[in-house]
């Protein structure tokens, strides 16, 4: 094995395989958006700080500008795009619109995927456990309270 | 951020690991990333090859051995250790991993990446040292043992040396630990953390964020006197930032150290 500034890999992505030839330094989070043109997920700090850019590979929640694209050769990932199905929003989607948990919605692709996260592991969280579940996500808008209020009503 | 240019590997063998580190000297082992792709943004550091030790199998799990050791692989990541049952025989390691940070950093940052990157505010190399772990490097001349109290040199700086691989964390048993931090935010980096253990006989504390590595300190009982007395004769020199002067750091080691005795003595 020999190491290589470029390499082709492949990952599936909302359930569609994908391979393309990449740079080793290109970060997962601009494979994303920039290569498969998937910019539901965004950059806010791009330190690894506000969750904005966060996503599920294999299941484990993550943020993928703290990733190289070549650490996800082989894995499977789901983003914001994942979630709707034939245009109707999901759930967790309905229960933030709802509960007016998004103002701008930067902060929404991150918290949402975290929210699913969560919500895969523990099917009726508490209030403490839901928030621990989104300290990871920076939310400048909502002040969280109609986050934490969607996601408690997306559980039931 | 658009990065150097960078080359990558993912061996599957800490020897293969070990010859891809030796054939560069620009060569830097890649656990978590959560620490070493926000240096190589800042371009504080900008390694030439990134040995990924990810698929590296041997490096990951948890074992507890029939005395009582527990055996951490250094990529085992914070959540591998919260969820694991193995790991509950040193209830502490489970209780500070679920402080660090986030879920999405204890999902991605390692044991390994934790103690090699010593941060000064990192939450792992107190713990470790009050604990009394120890730490399996190896290189290409063969495999050493360090105790965590002499595994840090400094700021960023640890016994591993240049292509050498933290392999393994040796815990020993026991149960009277504790752990006190005022971080910045509910969890977190913090801005003074202390790490307790009345275990093995006599008290060991130590002291995060103060200096270069963690301050271990012996008192010489686990008296509210004695702590203090411990804490003041260190001389603590404590950097000072944004959160907090020297003056406050120097007083929250001795609360802290107070409170992480405390949370020790209530569980022997
Ligand atoms: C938003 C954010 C918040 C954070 N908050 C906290 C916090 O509250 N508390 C805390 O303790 N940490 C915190 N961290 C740091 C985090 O815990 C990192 O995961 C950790 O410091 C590094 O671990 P890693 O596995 O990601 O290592 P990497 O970033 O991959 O590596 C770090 C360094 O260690 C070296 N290295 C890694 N593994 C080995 C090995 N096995 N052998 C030899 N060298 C090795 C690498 O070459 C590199 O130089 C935070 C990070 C972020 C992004
Ligand atoms: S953009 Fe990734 S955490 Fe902020
Ligand atoms: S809605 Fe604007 S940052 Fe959250």
């Amino acid at each position: 094995m020999e190491a290589v500034s470029r390499k082709t890999i492949t990952v599936g992505v909302n359930g569609e395989q994908y391979e393309r030839e990449v740079d080793a330094r290109r970060l997962l989070i601009h494979f994303i958006r920039d290569d498969l043109d998937l910019t539901g997920s965004h950059i806010g700090c791009d330190t690894g700080n506000c969750g904005a850019c966060s996503v599920l590979l294999d299941g484990t929640l993550v943020k993928s500008c703290m990733m190289l694209a070549v650490q996800a050769d082989g894995a499977k990932i789901e983003t914001v795009e994942g979630l709707a199905s034939e245009g109707e929003l999901n759930g967790l989607q309905q229960a933030f619109s709802d509960h007016h948990a998004l103002q701008c919605g930067y902060c929404t692709p991150g918290m949402l995927m975290s929210a699913t996260a969560l919500l895969r592991e523990n099917s009726s969280p508490s209030e403490e456990e839901i928030r621990k579940a989104i300290q990871g996500n920076i939310c400048r808008c909502t002040g969280y309270v109609n986050i934490v209020e969607a996601i408690k009503a997306a559980a039931q | 951020m658009l990065l150097r240019e960078v080359e990558y590997a993912r061996p599957a063998s800490v020897q293969e690991a070990l010859r891809l580190l030796g054939a560069n000297d620009g060569a830097r082992a890649l656990a978590g990333g959560q620490t070493l792709i926000n240096v190589m943004k800042a371009r504080a550091a900008s390694p030439d090859v990134l040995v990924d030790l990810a698929d590296i199998g041997e490096l990951r799990g948890i074992e507890l051995g029939s005395d009582g050791t527990l055996e951490i692989g250094a990529m085992t990541t914070y959540s591998d250790i919260i969820g694991s049952a193995e790991a509950r025989a040193r209830p502490i390691l489970g209780e500070v991993c679920n402080q660090i940070a986030d879920v999405q950093v204890r999902n991605r940052g390692t044991m390994g990446g934790n103690v090699c990157s010593n941060d000064p505010t990192n939450h792992l190399p107190p713990l470790l040292v009050a604990i009394g772990a120890t730490m399996t490097i190896v290189g290409q001349n063969g495999e050493r043992s360090v105790p965590a109290e002499e595994f840090f040199l400094g700021v960023y700086m640890t016994a591993v040396g240049p292509g050498e691989l933290l392999t393994k964390i040796f815990v020993p048993p026991g149960k009277g630990d504790g752990f006190a931090s005022v971080p910045i935010g509910k969890d977190g980096t913090c801005i003074v953390n202390v790490a307790a253990s009345l275990d093995g006989g006599a008290p060991r504390l130590a002291i995060g964020c103060v200096d270069a590595v963690p301050v271990l300190l012996r008192p010489d009982s686990a008296e509210d006197d004695a702590v203090r007395a411990a804490v003041r004769s260190a001389n603590l020199d404590p950097p000072w930032d944004v959160h907090a002067s020297a003056d406050y750091r120097r007083h929250l080691a001795e609360v802290l150290a107070l409170r992480a005795v405390a949370q020790a003595a209530g569980r022997t």
